[in-house]
């Protein structure tokens, strides 16, 4: 009790130092990512500039690297898969956490769960031979009103930014919606209990629970759209690898991951491999961000709610011995 | 009146939630109908046992592609495991000071970070400097993938393992270290080793870190040094290509993945409920 704090055993400092290592590599890694990054991509920075992120043309052959159309197809992808994936996660999170029998939780939890764990391959594969054909149909069902739509105009094609934003938005529900179940979790029993002692009905009951929760939602949706920026495989078999800027759903367009993955390895030029790292650095430092901030947002929730959960787990054991 | 409004409104999303559960199964069924279905047709003894057959010519296996997916997987594991549990360690013993903070950012960081962009990294730091693909450098982009997945299970489960057992070690006279590896360690081990499982069974499902690190082999290799084929990257291949036969090839590879992965979540989820078991009940 009465050691000095400068003195340390040598037991307790060789502990330190050998797990701390290894920590220290893990640390070490996560930096040489960003500097590796950033040293394979100088010729491309030095020689385009900022010119790199808003021209257009990307031909290999020529020399000329304009990054936009990818940008365009990532964030348009995400963003087109976040709108139709938030609802459905949230009102799985919602069912699972709140409403479901008790005997369904666990048997939907390992369901979700199973969705999040099958390969991105596999989800490219199905993507290419029923869910492709499918949205083709869909597109050549088009009636003539919605065809003059900016949104759904072009040839039925099926590759295209819909099927890519239906498979990224199937691939994503999982993962947000296992995120928010988490955070509601960490409610407070005594929310919802209040609010049903107010009268309040189901829905209101949730509603409070929700609103409680609404920093750490917004977190896991935001964590889904990190998962659905950084998406290769799947998305690169379906999103027809046109370089264009298109509002249409019906374009064939792409994004910086399917780009990385179709050109890296034939990359003949050190300014091509580098305008291609570029691009892997941008996506890194996106990715990064959007962790970061929906972290937080997670983080400034489950903090105070799951030491209270512990308390109340704790308190309940008790009560059963 | 208005209790008859709030009360219907309860229902109908009552009724809406139920509903999103149903339509985010759709696609799980689909897709399990698919592989299931074309996969099963597809598959047979040759598929593990045969090496592809040359453009054009049908039947022939992925008996290359599986053994280099083991070899991949078995190098990242090899790379990943000892700096995964050893930073876990960390994370749990120092819970609350800023080294065991910054491990954690840095382990959700890497989490968070795209695979193919662990790719371009390795490429950029195991495959330029000897201008070669190589089976080392596919080994060492699953490993970066899989330290953060093993530092996160290890952190978690040794911090289920109760403090009365660590105490009691202490009690004894064991220093840290050997409380920690003698005792609280042990107690959880089978849960980190089924983590570690959990984490294999999904890092061998990548594809994109491979793509320009393992690359691809048409050949029979176990050398680390040389490109090396992939059950995930052969099944892009052939799921891109024209040819029908390959499209049957990688419906069945799909099928040898799904079932790995199906396979380890629920024995992981069997573990893993046993676990908690076992400490609610001590």
């Amino acid at each position: 009790m009465s050691m000095p704090r400068f003195s340390i055993r040598p037991d307790e400092l060789v502990f330190r130092a050998g797990t701390g290592s290894f920590a220290l590599l893990l640390i070490v890694i996560v930096v040489a990512i960003g500097a590796e990054l950033v040293k394979e991509s100088q010729l491309s920075i030095r020689e385009f500039g900022w010119q790199f992120w808003v021209t257009d043309v990307w031909d290999p052959v020529v020399g000329q690297f304009g990054a936009r159309p990818f940008i365009w197809g990532t964030l348009y992808s995400a963003i087109l898969a976040l709108i139709i994936s938030t609802p459905i996660a949230l009102g799985i999170a919602i069912y699972i956490s709140e409403l479901a029998p008790q005997v369904l939780r666990r048997p939907l939890v390992f369901l979700t769960e199973l969705l999040a764990a099958i390969p991105s391959i596999v989800y490219g594969l199905w993507g290419i031979f029923v869910l492709v054909p499918f949205v083709r149909a869909l597109e050549v069902a088009t009636p003539a009103w919605m065809a003059s739509l900016p949104l759904f105009s072009g040839p039925p094609l099926g590759v295209g930014m819909l099927s890519a934003a239906l498979i990224l938005a199937i691939m994503v529900v999982p993962f947000s919606s296992s995120v928010a179940r988490e955070v509601l979790k960490a409610v407070p029993q005594a929310q919802r209990e209040g609010a049903y002692a107010l009268g309040a009905t189901r829905w209101e009951a949730i509603r409070m629970a929700v609103f409680y929760a609404r920093t750490g939602i917004v977190g896991a949706i935001m964590l889904g759209f990190g998962r659905a920026l950084g998406e290769t495989m799947a998305v690169t078999m379906v999103i027809g690898n046109s370089p264009q800027i298109s509002w249409s759903l019906y374009a064939p367009q792409y994004t910086m991951s399917a780009v990385l993955a179709n050109e890296f390895a034939e990359a003949t030029s050190d300014l091509y491999l580098h305008a291609l790292v570029e691009i892997g650095l941008v996506l890194f430092t996106i990715t990064l961000l959007v962790n970061i901030v929906s972290r937080s947002f997670i983080w400034s929730m489950a903090g105070a709610g799951t030491t209270r959960f512990r308390v109340f787990r704790r308190a309940a054991i008790k009560e059963a011995a | 009146m208005r209790s008859r409004w709030r009360r219907g409104l309860s229902s109908l999303i009552v009724v809406l939630c139920g509903a999103s559960v149903l339509i985010a199964l759709v696609p799980l069924a689909l897709i399990l109908f698919y592989v299931l279905t074309q996969g099963i047709t597809s598959l047979n003894y040759a598929f593990f046992t045969e090496m592809p057959k040359p453009v054009g010519e049908t039947g022939g296996g992925m008996a290359n592609a599986i053994v280099g997916s083991l070899m991949v997987t078995g190098l990242g594991a090899v790379f990943a495991i000892p700096i995964g549990v050893m930073s876990g360690i960390y994370a749990s013993e120092y819970a609350g000071t800023k080294g065991a903070a910054a491990v954690g950012f840095a382990a959700d960081t890497l989490n968070g970070v795209p695979s193919i962009v662990i790719g371009v990294f390795i490429y950029g730091i195991a495959v330029l400097p000897f201008r070669q693909y190589s089976a080392f450098a596919g080994g060492l982009a699953l490993g970066v993938m899989m330290i953060p997945l093993i530092m996160r299970t290890t952190e978690e489960l040794l911090r289920l393992v109760p403090q009365s057992l660590r105490e009691g070690a202490l009690a004894l006279g064991a220093t840290r270290g050997r409380a920690v590896f003698t005792v609280v360690v042990p107690a959880a081990l089978p849960g980190i080793i089924t983590g570690i499982l959990l984490a294999l069974a999904r890092i061998a499902g990548e594809t994109a870190p491979l793509l320009f690190t393992a690359f691809n082999n048409r050949f029979w290799s176990t050398d680390p040094t040389q490109p090396i084929a992939t059950l995930t990257v052969q099944v892009y291949t052939y799921a891109i290509s024209p040819y029908a036969d390959w499209h049957r090839q990688a419906w069945a590879g799909a099928l040898v993945l799904v079932s790995m992965v199906f396979i380890f979540s629920v024995f992981a989820r069997l573990a893993t409920a046993r676990m908690e078991r076992l400490h609610q009940g001590g």
